[in-house]
């Protein structure tokens, strides 16, 4: 195996990305407008009534967790849909002839979909500084953890897409384990406002350790330790990675 | 110099225990143009599959202009197009991103100028900014070859090239296989239709049931295996061939109006001129002659029914 193939992932990556030009409504415009919906549900309507978490405001409180929900449910949609669509539409075979190794593939489609929530990301976090205050004391440890977290849930997404063999199964992983775990992972709430024994129950959800850090990097504080927070990210980044270098050596439901 | 292709004893079984290939040894040269010929499910596609990396092999081993397809993919995949046989194209891209997308997948630098060239010699220039999606069936395919040659490949593979497919690509895609090999490109087509190979190719390599039958310049292949027809209309019908001709292989057509005896062109005695006195001395009389090469469909069909 001999030299690299640069112009490769780049043309994947610029193909993605154009995609996400191409349905700038779906891609971009939608998860805005729910986030929208959710500081005037949440932060207006219910926020009113509950005064601070931690010594945060509520509508400040549930920044971090909103832009979390997008960047998981993003970007497992954005990376599965990226491999899955060649695979139905059959253009995957340009991609297997090309002089591409996996990694460069993986290079190119995750990166591209870790992009795209990345950016998602930080257009909720601008939209919500129009209704309520933000405060980020760790801007480093901000941008550490939406990178990490995009591209940990980039590859698992890159994987759903290679494992799914229709559309129902695409929606299944994101439907039925990823949002309610985001939901009950604290996104509205610190498990701390929780009875002692759902306390116990919510530290079994990944979730609450990827918010949890995440929030500590806005407000110093969290539900777990920040290195737990880290430490959690990282693994999942690594056991995503196993996954995928397997799935490449016996070129599991990719190439026959 | 190393061939282009080079196979040795590449066997293929899917997950489902499928043979699609029982060992197959190949070697197809540079420049020449190598019709591949099977009936459905004879193997054709999934040699191609494992040549072009799509498709990963049991057994067996694979250079592709010296490089061996697995330790040193990138340089063997780098000489390859592939027009597969089912169109499979992003719809929403125009077809000039479509193909530069491919140019620069294969790590290629731009060449608006030979991009140019390409998609004008496939009738596409005019429809560059138009979408995938408000194409044609038959502009389609031209896409696919377009994107399949965009970074200069050394030997273009083309499945099925011509199934489904009008007149005037067809003639266009005739052309530009000829200008592919002036330029010293291989090129190898798999068919059933066995016009296409006796029309274009140097070479032919049958396959069935996963095996190769046999590979043989075409000519000779007509030469060795082609007979020739002779067929006679008669002025008046026969009920029977004559007795004076019982044990030869004629047969009585048409409600005993043509009388056709087959024979081998390459043999010294044909048999022709004593069959016709034969027939003269029965007092047979026959309007017209004809006589006819057997066609390579007529081989091919031969070939896959003796191996059956």
């Amino acid at each position: 195996m001999k030299g690299l193939n640069p112009g490769g992932v780049w043309a994947i990556y610029r193909a993605e990305m154009q995609r996400t030009v191409r349905t700038i409504f779906q891609s971009v415009a939608a998860p805005v407008l729910t986030t929208a919906l959710y500081f005037v549900v949440f932060g207006g309507a219910i926020g009113s009534r509950i005064r601070e978490v931690d010594g945060v405001a509520y509508g400040s409180f549930i920044v971090p967790g909103l832009m979390m929900l997008s960047i998981l449910t993003q970007s497992i949609s954005n990376a599965s849909i990226g491999i899955y669509f060649p695979k139905f539409t059959g253009t995957i075979f340009e991609i297997l002839s090309a002089p591409l190794s996996s990694t460069e593939a993986v290079i190119a489609y995750v990166g591209a979909a870790a992009t795209k929530s990345m950016i998602i990301a930080l257009i909720i976090l601008a939209t919500a500084t129009l209704f309520v205050q933000v405060r980020i004391d760790h801007p480093l440890w901000m941008t550490a953890f939406l990178v990490l977290v995009s591209v940990a849930f980039s590859l698992f997404g890159f994987i759903i897409g290679i494992w799914a063999k229709n559309f129902e199964q695409l929606a299944m992983i994101p439907t039925l384990v990823v949002t309610p775990l985001t939901f009950l992972g604290g996104s509205f709430y610190s498990i701390k406002m929780l009875p002692p024994f759902w306390q116990t129950v919510s530290l079994f959800n990944p979730v609450v350790y990827l918010i949890s850090g995440f929030r500590w990097s806005f407000y110093g504080q969290g539900d777990v330790s920040v290195v737990t927070s880290l430490g959690f990210t990282l693994t999942f980044i690594v056991v995503c990675f196993a996954a995928l270098a397997w799935i490449f050596r016996v070129g599991w439901r990719l190439r026959p | 110099m190393p061939p282009m292709i080079h196979c040795v004893g590449v066997a293929k079984r899917y997950a489902t225990g499928f043979l699609a290939l029982d060992g197959v040894d190949l070697s197809i040269e540079k420049g020449e143009i190598f019709a591949l010929l099977g009936p459905n499910g004879a193997g054709k596609t999934t040699l191609i599959g494992v040549i072009c990396g799509i498709v990963s092999m049991t057994a067996g081993k694979v250079l592709v202009a010296g490089h061996d397809v697995r330790r040193d993919y990138r340089a063997a995949r780098q000489a390859i197009g592939l027009v597969p046989q089912e169109i499979a194209l992003d719809i929403f891209a125009t077809v000039l991103a479509t193909v530069s997308f491919s140019r620069r997948l294969f790590g290629r630098p731009s060449d608006p100028a030979y991009v140019e060239r390409l998609l004008k010699e496939l009738s596409l220039w005019d429809k560059r900014h138009a979408r995938v999606v408000e194409l044609s069936g038959g502009m389609k395919r031209r896409v696919m070859i377009a994107k399949a040659l965009s970074h200069q490949p050394d030997v273009l593979f083309l499945d099925e090239p011509t199934a489904g497919v009008d007149v005037n690509l067809r003639r266009d895609m005739w052309a530009l296989v000829r200008r592919l090999r002036d330029e010293g490109v291989t090129v190898i087509l798999t068919t059933h239709y066995i016009e296409e190979a006796e029309e274009m190719a140097d070479r032919v390599g049958v396959i069935d049931k996963g095996r190769i039958l046999l590979v043989e310049d075409k000519g000779a292949l007509m030469r060795k295996l082609g007979k020739r027809r002779l067929t006679l209309r008669l002025h008046n019908p026969l009920a029977a061939p004559p007795e004076a001709l019982a044990g030869w292989p004629i047969a009585l057509e048409d409600g005993g109006l043509s009388l056709t005896y087959a024979f081998d062109a390459a043999s010294e005695d044909t048999g022709v001129s004593t069959l016709l006195k034969r027939l003269a001395e029965a007092g047979v009389d026959f309007t017209d002659l004809e006589t006819t090469k057997s066609s390579l469909e007529d081989i091919f069909v031969d070939l896959i029914g003796g191996a059956a």
